[in-house]
């Protein structure tokens, strides 16, 4: 049972066109996000869903449309502009450090909030010693929250693809984001790890109060999860509502099925 | 059986984050740190610190700064050489333009000034990658090469163009005797390594490996690529600037822009390589393997007795070092430190592996 309450829109996206070259990737896209909910975006493949994250975070400037992100309007911005506003997200393909350790990685996470100097790091006593631990205190609650304490210190390519995909969520949590993008966080999982990512979902939800914008092909995970669907088809919106209403969408029923020609 | 970490627990967590959190692992450095500083010296032979030790430790140095670069931050540079004339020739002008300057001094402006002309040759990094960067960074090696062969004013109009290092000279303490000179260089090396050892474990570490493991994603998560980047080719740039002074003063003396030439940077690279991408420890392996190794061979059929000459001696040398090199990349590709860490990991456990 869930004791959150939806409040104010945080992110407000307005008329978003963007466009490759000649492919129009998305036409005129509108629709909002209201703190501390769960809005999913579905669709086909290729229905803009990525791109429509990618706008959200920076990684793409929409040639036309607004986004407004608590109340600001922004022009252009660059991803790691978008981090500091508290926008974190996680990736389709697994995009972890494979290098690093799940313990770094997280800790990479949190980079952004970090501030000695590199004078101080080269010495590592004091200020810049006193951080880092304050950081890996931090650190550390994420992992005891994500079950993953056993793995701290093994580098992340050894790592079993579901373990990997909680690895990804805790380095996006580690920047204590308002608003979190999840792409695709249960693809290529069995029902188990669904089940146990969809609890972090909804508990990352509850816990932190974070706001979070998920794609998901799973209908059963998306109408369980989500307060709100967003319907994109060929870069259109189709269809926006709770659960129950795009269910009974005929345009989303024709683009998920096809229609009698 | 002596290599146990059963009973060591780390209960805060500046224990888990420090150094050498296994016990064992602390007290062999230390061992190692005194018998560098305080045996060595009492039986090393002049031609063990001139011919091995003095240039080891500063391509060891060097191969450090080219290391958290390539190895930490992912940009591969072939300018080393040209990085080190930096330090080299600003040390230089430094010293014989202001006498005064105390000689640690000297190294650090000889530092910055590398650090300076690192980031400029850097800039490209921000648009290109990987074997474009590789060649733009050529450019630097080229055009330093020939300003300090062309322009007069950095090797003080010397008609030659060879240059010699003033006296060493420390706080009145002047610095001749090669135990002397390895004293020195030791113990600028251990800072050296030390700082470089924190760098990579701190913010700025991270920042470098996330940048070379995955770019798209290290921006996405607030990491500056411009300030990532520019400041792994700004302290690689510093320390490898240091080694140039020291390898020009403390083991060359006097010496032409030849020294720096493309050669130095492709063997910096191989020592890297060798040694290990990414890892402090693999600086100074490969720096052994690449210093060391060589004069091994050379000497290796007088000490069995074998009655060769000398032309086939260096001709052997070249072709058992290439087999070697070629040898160790196929067995573990990730250098000589991968093996070390491989090796240790093993030995926690031996002798009862189950």
């Amino acid at each position: 049972m869930q004791t959150r309450t939806i409040g104010e829109v945080i992110l407000d996206i307005r008329d978003v066109s963007l466009a490759f070259g000649g492919v129009k990737a998305l036409t005129e896209v509108s629709f909002d996000v209201r703190e501390h909910e769960i809005r999913a975006i579905i669709g086909p493949n290729g229905a803009g869903k990525s791109s429509m994250l990618n706008v959200i975070n920076g990684v793409y400037h929409p040639q036309r449309g607004t986004i407004a992100f608590h109340g600001v309007q922004r022009t252009q911005m660059r991803p790691h502009e978008a981090a500091r506003q508290g926008i974190a997200r996680t990736f389709q393909n697994i995009a972890l450090f494979k290098g690093m350790s799940v313990l770094d990685n997280i800790m990479t996470g949190r980079n952004l909030k970090m501030s000695s100097n590199i004078f101080a790091q080269a010495l590592y006593v004091g200020p810049a010693l006193k951080e880092e631990l304050r950081h890996r205190h931090k650190v550390e609650e994420i992992i005891d929250f994500l079950e993953i304490q056993s793995i701290r210190k093994t580098p992340v390519g050894r790592l079993p693809y579901g373990l990997q995909k909680r690895v990804e969520l805790g380095r996006a949590l580690a920047a204590e984001p308002n608003l979190l993008l999840l792409d695709e966080p249960m693809a290529g999982m069995n029902m188990e790890e669904k089940q146990d990512m969809s609890r972090f979902i909804l508990d990352v939800n509850d816990q932190f109060g974070t706001t979070i914008v998920l794609i998901e092909h799973d209908m059963g995970v998306v109408m369980d999860l989500s307060d709100r669907v967003v319907v994109l088809d060929y870069g259109k919106k189709i269809g926006d509502g709770t659960p129950d209403e795009v269910r009974a969408n005929q345009a989303v029923i024709d683009a998920y099925l096809g229609v009698k020609h | 059986m002596l290599y146990r970490e059963a009973g060591q627990f780390r209960t805060t967590y500046q224990a888990d984050q420090q150094l050498f959190p296994i016990r064992q692992d602390r007290i062999a450095v230390l061992l190692l740190l005194a018998f560098a500083f305080a045996v060595v010296p009492l039986f090393a032979s002049e031609y063990l610190f001139r011919a091995i030790l003095i240039p080891f430790l500063i391509l060891a140095l060097t191969a450090i700064g080219l290391n958290l670069l390539v190895g930490y931050c992912g940009q591969i540079s072939l300018g080393t050489g040209a990085f080190m004339a930096v330090g080299a020739y600003a040390a230089y002008n430094f010293a014989i333009r202001v006498p005064s300057l105390n000689l640690l001094l000297v190294f650090v402006l000889a530092g910055l000034v590398a650090t300076v002309v690192g980031v400029l040759f850097g800039t490209p990094s921000l648009r290109i990658k990987g074997f474009y960067l590789a060649v733009a960074t050529l450019a630097a090696q080229f055009f330093i090469d020939w300003l300090f062969a062309r322009v007069g004013w950095f090797t003080n109009y010397t008609p030659s163009g060879s240059v010699t290092a003033p006296q060493l000279n420390l706080f009145g303490w002047t610095i001749d005797s090669p135990t002397e000179k390895y004293w020195l260089v030791l113990a600028i090396v251990c800072l050296i390594a030390l700082a470089a050892k924190n760098l990579t474990r701190s913010a700025i570490g991270r920042a470098w490996m996330a940048t070379r493991d995955m770019d798209v994603a290290a921006e996405i998560i607030g990491i500056r690529p411009i300030y990532a980047k520019l400041s792994a080719f700004a302290v690689s740039s510093f320390f490898i600037g240091i080694g140039g002074a020291l390898w020009a003063f403390v083991h060359l003396g006097s010496w032409e822009p030849l020294a720096f030439d493309i050669n130095r940077s492709f063997n910096l690279l191989f020592m890297i390589i060798i040694g290990g991408l990414g890892s402090i420890l693999g600086a100074f392996l490969g720096a052994a393997f690449i210093t060391i190794l060589p004069l091994f061979l050379n000497q290796l059929p007088a000490w069995l007795g074998i009655n060769v000459s000398t032309a086939t001696i260096s001709h052997m040398e070249f072709m058992i070092f290439g087999a070697l090199i070629v040898f160790f990349l196929i067995v573990e590709p990730l250098g000589l430190a991968r093996l070390w860490t491989i090796g240790k990991e093993k030995l926690r456990l031996w002798p009862f592996p189950h």
